[in-house]
């Protein structure tokens, strides 16, 4: 399969790769997927007292599509608030990556990620 | 490193290069100058040339097998022989019964011809194998039936390389009367085969997984004892009426030398892939949570299926960029499921998205083997560094008492 540049970049150098402490009150973590069908992603967001996310890590077992999602949503949420983050559709991401429609799952997958991180650490407020 | 020329092959079960011996041989056959005729063409001496050439190429291939060369058809391929094999078979012999037996580990070109007879009424039973790869004989034997009819198995699998006992299923079969077909696409050229000792009814094979052309195969047809089969393509009634259509001579050709060549070089030919292929084994066993998927014995030299737990397969390949490789992964077939061989062999799904299939061939070198380990050894680790599951691992979790969201 050919990839996008775009993909290929993420892939090579992902961004902000790593993990926060999942029992901290401030993060919020999500982790969505199953082994068994080739992709779980875990999502962490770091939120200020603003409400606006300081800092995010993601770590992904998949295909490069489904790491360049994450790679990809990390960036973009760094800076927003939960709102805006919630405004985040997997078909931005599908569109940013130009990911071709049998990898468009990588990207819903990457859009429950965040929120599933969202309603962790609302629960913890 | 310097003196490695990539991209490196090493998807030989795939297909393999057609051996410039074989291809230079080909090309006396085709254009003006040469014996191009039609071999059917018996008024002239452009067709009595090509008839000349088929013929050899005949007993050559049934020299690689130990047959007689009028028990070789020429079709289009292995897939085309699997289904003149399994259809013929089925078809001739409804009188007697409908039930056909294969195993769950056969390549497509014989499941989806089983599936096509079950949609014409024939019953078929699907063998699970054991966990290496092989048929247990007694579940075998368990399965046939009064009317069962066909028994079709491998020799070779295309994906783990395993080697089927041929030999025993075919004397099971031949008790019972039960036409035994093999699908040997896999094992020509890889495998001794002897078919004055082995009670196998019908063969398959193909001449460009044996370094010859694609778009060529032959189906062995018994005639002692006597195997009847019903054609699936009808015209001229060439092959004895079997299989009709103007022979590709050039194409014959091919397969006849690939297969001279095969028989001459396979027992060096299979040492160095030995060689090679434990050389590649040995680059990753100190790894862990790394697994050989199917039995390391019963296998083909040069194949090392093998799972690096915790990677996903596709994402591993996307590092192995100069490296041609497959992968049992669902993200790299069409249908989003993991490889159904590696499934049958009750490896969970995680192992089969996070398998590689390494095919060693005819001009792999050491110095490719020794590439393909530091390649993917980095890859692995840089994977493993970006994988929550490694992470998991690592912390001692187990990960079949997570509950996954599955999607
Ligand atoms: C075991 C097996 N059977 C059948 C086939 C089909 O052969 P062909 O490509 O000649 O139709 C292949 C190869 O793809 C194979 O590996």
């Amino acid at each position: 399969m050919a990839y996008s540049e775009k993909v290929i970049d993420h892939y090579e150098n992902p961004r902000n790769v790593g993990a926060m402490d999942k029992d901290a009150q401030e993060v919020g973590t999500g982790m969505v997927g199953a082994p068994a069908c080739g992709d779980v992603m875990k999502l962490q967001i770091k939120v200020g007292d603003d409400g606006i996310i300081e800092d995010a890590k993601f770590k992904t077992y998949g295909c490069g599509s489904a790491i360049a999602s994450s790679s990809l949503l990390t960036e973009w949420v760094k800076g927003k608030s939960l709102d805006e983050v919630q405004e985040i559709k997997n078909t931005d991401i599908a569109e940013e990556l130009e990911l071709p429609p049998v990898k468009v799952h990588c990207s819903v997958l990457a859009e429950d990620a965040i929120k599933a991180a969202i309603a962790d650490y609302q629960s913890k407020q | 490193m310097s003196n490695v020329k990539t991209p490196i092959y090493m998807d030989y079960s795939s297909t393999t290069p057609t051996d410039q011996r074989v291809a230079d041989k080909m090309a006396e056959f085709l254009t003006v100058d040469t014996a191009f005729g039609n071999p059917a063409s018996s008024s002239h001496v452009f067709g009595w040339n090509a008839d000349v050439a088929v013929k050899n190429a005949r007993q050559q291939v049934a020299d690689l097998i130990n047959a007689d060369p009028r028990e070789i058809v020429w079709t289009s391929g292995a897939t085309e022989a699997n289904n003149l094999a399994i259809k013929g078979a089925a078809h001739f012999n409804t009188r007697k019964g409908k039930h056909i037996v294969t195993s769950k580990t056969e390549h497509k070109a014989v499941l989806d011809t089983c599936r096509q007879l079950e949609r014409e009424g024939f019953e078929v039973t699907y063998l699970d194998p054991m966990d290496n790869g092989l048929i247990d004989l007694e579940v075998l034997k368990a399965a046939l039936r009064d009317d069962t009819t066909v028994v079709s198995i491998m020799h070779v699998n295309n994906e783990i390389g395993v080697i089927q006992d041929i030999a025993a299923i075919g004397e099971i079969c031949r008790e019972r009367k039960i036409v035994f077909h093999v699908d040997a696409a896999q094992s020509t050229g890889k495998c001794p085969i002897d078919l004055e000792e082995l009670k196998v009814d019908l063969m398959s094979m193909c001449a460009h997984k044996t370094y010859g052309p694609k778009g060529i195969g032959a189906l062995f047809v018994r005639r002692k004892p006597r195997v009847r089969i019903e054609a699936q393509i009808h015209g001229g009634g060439h092959e004895r009426g079997m299989r009709s259509g103007t022979l590709a001579t050039h194409q014959i050709v091919g397969m006849g030398e690939c297969f001279r060549i095969a028989k001459e070089e396979m027992a060096t030919e299979n040492d160095r892939l030995l060689m090679l292929r434990n050389r590649l084994y040995d680059g990753f066993k100190d790894m862990e949570e790394v697994y050989v998927n199917g039995d390391l014995e019963q296998r083909v030299a040069g194949n090392l299926n093998i799972s690096f737990n915790f990677v996903e397969g596709e994402s591993l390949m996307m590092s192995l960029k100069d490296i041609a490789v497959s992968s049992g992964s669902a993200c790299t077939s069409a249908s989003l499921e993991p490889s159904y061989v590696l499934r049958a062999l009750g490896r969970n799904d995680e192992l089969a998205h996070s398998s590689l299939r390494f095919t060693l061939g005819r001009f792999t070198t050491v110095e490719d083997v020794d590439y393909a380990i530091k390649q993917t050894r980095a890859a692995v680790e840089k994977l493993r560094d970006l994988s929550p599951l490694w992470d998991m691992y690592n912390d001692g979790i187990d990960l079949d008492t997570v509950e996954w969201t599955a999607h």
